[in-house]
């Protein structure tokens, strides 16, 4: 495969760089006008997105359920910025028409091939095991890969190693080879 | 909404803005980072943990924020670490992107997010038994890497900077 690099979106580095001036001006922001220093993560949202989902069944279930109790089933400062990077994306995409429907994604599709089923498959236990890692570990690239090691946490530092050591060797094994999965 | 939901939106618009704009989002740019053959990710996240730092660093300094380091907690993070790169390798998402991937129209990420619910789903059931096993093995708290080495963390930082900066070059230099 041709490795064709299309020169579009900005700088990486500027992004970067001003994604880096959001994080500190959010963690000013929120101390100044919530009390707290919060600081950017993404996934205890998905822990109370699931409590909110499992409460719509099981009311009692999620009442008993220590870990959802611990983490505070509500819509509150985290959940509303992961619903605000759904929109912003959405505005940047189709402000610059980069916004593309896409059923499978291209480098998947080249390795196996164009089946939503099979892609659909393989991306919920992929999520799903990303999740229990995550929320074990107390954080995903997010809280720990930015805000972690933004603070020079050791625990951020360590679970920045260890998200990309070992995924590096699995995408080796499950993209760079030919064959069945 | 209330105060702390309407900074939460404003934050994450632009956060997502930028996540867009720095083409973060794509499953191509997060798997072509893991196989080595597009470091935008990397750029984009350095960048932003390199200007962060000291922004933070700064602010805390200042006395106008606290830091909040997360427990270094050595089975969680390392067990929790190796799972989610495992995941994450195969579904090409981690949990802000995923939302983001969807905004920008790459709606098959809507596989990897019913996925993570699931996962989290999955943890808060089995919680009891990793609390006390996995979590329950060594806990060194909320510990910094300054403090750790004893050292200032403005001796920390350009260190810090130094290696990053080297990183860039190099990966400008083999044009990843």
């Amino acid at each position: 495969m041709t490795q064709q690099k299309k020169q579009d979106g900005w700088n990486p580095y500027l992004a970067g760089a001003l994604v880096g001036l959001l994080a500190t001006a959010s963690v000013w922001v929120t101390t100044e006008r919530l009390g707290r220093s919060s600081f950017l993560g993404a996934s205890t949202t998905f822990v109370r997105a699931a409590g909110f989902i499992e409460r719509s069944i099981s009311p009692q279930r999620v009442q008993d359920n220590t870990y959802y109790q611990q983490t505070g089933l509500a819509f509150d400062w985290q959940f509303m910025v992961v619903a605000g990077i759904f929109i912003g994306a959405l505005i940047a995409s189709l402000t610059d028409k980069s916004c593309k429907l896409e059923s499978v994604p291209p480098m998947w599709q080249a390795r196996f091939g164009s089946s939503i089923a099979r892609r659909a498959v393989f991306a919920v236990l992929g999520g799903m095991v990303a999740m229990v890692g995550a929320r074990m570990a107390d954080g995903c690239p997010s809280g720990h890969g930015l805000s972690g090691v933004m603070q020079l946490s050791v625990s951020g530092l360590t679970a920045m190693a260890m998200f990309f050591a070992p995924a590096i060797l699995a995408a080796h094994f499950i993209y760079n080879r030919k064959g069945a999965l | 909404m209330n105060q702390a939901q309407v900074i939460g939106l404003i934050t994450g618009l632009l956060f997502g803005f930028l996540l867009q704009k720095g083409r973060v989002l794509r499953f191509e740019k997060q798997i072509g980072a893991l196989r080595l053959k597009d470091m935008t990710i990397l750029k984009f996240m350095l960048s932003a943990i390199l200007v962060g730092m000291v922004g933070i660093y700064l602010l805390n300094d200042l006395g106008i924020i606290t830091l909040s380091h997360k427990p270094m907690n050595l089975g969680a993070v390392l067990i929790g670490g190796v799972l989610f790169a495992l995941g994450w390798s195969v579904a090409g998402y981690c949990p802000g992107t995923s939302v983001g991937a969807v905004g920008e129209g790459r709606w098959h990420a809507v596989f990897a997010i019913a996925g993570m619910l699931l996962g989290a789903s999955v943890y808060a059931q089995l919680y009891p038994f990793f609390d006390s096993t996995v979590l329950a093995w060594k806990d060194f708290g909320p510990i910094g890497l300054p403090e750790t080495l004893g050292v200032s963390h403005w001796v920390v930082i350009p260190i810090f900077w130094a290696g990053v900066l080297g990183l860039f070059a190099f990966f400008e230099k083999k044009g990843l």
